[in-house]
């Protein structure tokens, strides 16, 4: 980490980035819902928003302050307390997977090295797990606790399908790992370094386990084609129905800043994270691997937009079908084949 | 002392939800508490260095075993409890007798061997490396021993819960 720095230094260096990456994550989930809308709209040959400002470029910002100005209604026969908690839960929890994602190399300032990134720890995918696997309250509480049908039956949905993709989502991830030898996702990324036949799914052959790794993130965002808890055709909104106003737009902000960490994880754990060409001055060459890293992000996000604006929902019995009988298999053959090759060349 | 400080604050949360699982009537708001009891134990873990304890803690517990329970209750739609009066026996004479035995126990602990009432942060054996080495060449047999018999539970349950034709 930062043997090198005193506690004192490490706080203030880290509270310094806290305060930059969480407005920049921030931007990006704001932003992803104009692109989202802009791409969707163009898509199905319409426009998307054009209104406010050049391109529509300003939405988001009026989207925000209406949602700010939006009656704030608490309906009745809710249980008020977990009524409350269930947003902020859902928020905070998809903000705070950022803290662990590397987006560059080593920084050094002052005859210190600092890492692009809020926290290394040698657990991190595992931490990012825990995360992931405790957002499923957020949905869960928010249902049972507006003691609507539409949203109960949203929610019960959710977490069952949450909890049958987090398996198949997990063992998705041991190929890379058995590969890297490592849960630090720094280190996964340095084990790709140094050109794109390194990365995990060209080189390490894991283009099977990016497959299930994308199908189990777009079921865990609850994003189409898997995007049953919100089914509006049936279930009006799902989980959030009873939401208005700032509380809807947590949940809102949560499921793109999900979209966001999952496209941060697939380019790490893929696509050789920040890797790339690296030229000009040292100013450039520092910055250089964060632009890489986002292209990617950029990259996968535009890829979630594009299955929504092209798949149709599955049926819920598919759903888990797929889960438990396609993908669940393809994992855990990808594990031993994955663990037989190592095996073989050692 | 951060350290002191934060492991007690964490140890106090813990106790406090343990406690607020007993004494909460609805059954959501119990399992909230045993989901505080999981996650400020992983945070105790975690003091200690045993990181990959104290996430697998989160996952396993917090994120997988206590959603079944959130779960059921809210697919059972279960309501508030009855508090019954209880017996005044129980009271009386149950607590005195846990709090001895509780006592009697750590006695017995500290005196067989003194070292055992402390711990050093990052004393425990915890990074995944070492965790792996142990499960799957130090004590590969008891593991797939338990795993089997795991298996052996899960497919009892099934049988027990299929409907008979």
């Amino acid at each position: 980490m930062s043997g090198n720095l005193s506690v004192g230094w490490f706080v203030l260096i880290s509270v310094i980035k806290i305060l930059i990456a969480v407005p920049i994550l921030l931007g990006i989930v704001a932003y992803t819902v104009w692109l989202e809308r802009k791409l969707v709209g163009h898509i199905q040959n319409r426009w998307g928003p054009s209104r406010v400002g050049p391109f529509g470029l300003l939405q988001p910002i009026a989207d925000g302050l209406k949602l700010f100005f939006k009656e704030d209604l608490t309906p009745p026969y809710v249980h008020k307390a977990l009524y409350l908690l269930a947003p902020i839960l859902s928020l905070t929890l998809a903000l705070t997977s950022i803290a662990v994602i590397p987006v560059g190399g080593w920084v050094t300032i002052r005859g210190a090295r600092i890492p692009l990134q809020i926290t290394d720890v040698n657990v991190a995918l595992l931490i990012i797990l825990g995360i992931t696997s405790m957002g499923v309250y957020g949905v869960a509480l928010a249902g049972w606790s507006s003691n609507s049908k539409y949203s109960l039956l949203g929610s019960l949905r959710a977490s069952a399908q949450m909890v049958s993709y987090e398996v198949a989502l997990g063992l998705s991830l041991v190929g890379v790992l058995i590969l890297s030898g490592t849960f630090s996702l720094r280190g996964i990324v340095e084990h790709q370094l140094g050109g794109f036949w390194n990365w995990n799914i060209f080189g390490g052959g894991q283009i099977v386990a990016f497959f299930i790794y994308l199908c189990a993130a777009y079921a865990e965002t609850n994003r189409i084609p898997f995007d049953l808890p919100e089914a509006e055709t049936e279930l009006v909104a799902g989980y959030h129905t009873e939401y208005s106003s700032m509380k809807f737009a947590m949940f809102f902000m949560s499921e793109y800043a999900n979209m966001v960490t999952v496209a941060c994880l697939a380019s790490v754990l893929f696509l050789g994270g920040w890797s790339g060409p690296l030229f000009g001055p040292p100013v450039l060459q520092a910055l250089l691997p964060v632009f890489w890293f986002f292209l990617r992000v950029l990259f996968f996000l535009f890829l979630y937009i594009w299955v929504r604006g092209t798949l149709p929902r599955f049926r819920y019995d598919q759903l888990m079908a797929f889960s438990w009988k396609f993908l669940l298999p393809l994992a855990i053959a990808n594990v031993i084949i994955t663990s037989l090759v190592v095996a073989l060349r050692s | 002392m951060l350290h002191l400080a934060l492991f007690s604050f964490f140890g106090a949360i813990c106790v406090a939800g343990a406690i607020n699982l007993l004494a909460q009537r609805h059954p959501i708001n119990s399992a909230l508490s045993l989901i505080v009891v999981m996650g400020s134990l992983a945070v105790e873990f975690m003091l200690l260095g045993a990181e990959f304890v104290a996430v697998i803690q989160v996952i396993i517990y917090a994120g997988a075993i206590m959603v079944l329970f959130v779960f059921t209750i809210m697919l059972l739609n279960a309501g508030e409890e009855e508090r019954s009066a209880g017996s005044r026996i129980a009271v009386l004479l149950g607590v005195p007798a846990l709090l001895i035995l509780m006592g009697l126990v750590a006695w017995v602990l500290i005196r067989q061997n003194p070292a055992s009432g402390t711990v050093a942060a990052g004393a425990l054996p915890g990074t995944p490396p070492e965790i792996g080495r142990l499960l799957f060449r130090d004590f590969l047999l008891p593991f797939e021993i338990t795993s089997v018999l795991i298996l052996i539970a899960i497919m009892g349950a099934v049988v027990l819960a299929r409907k008979e034709h």
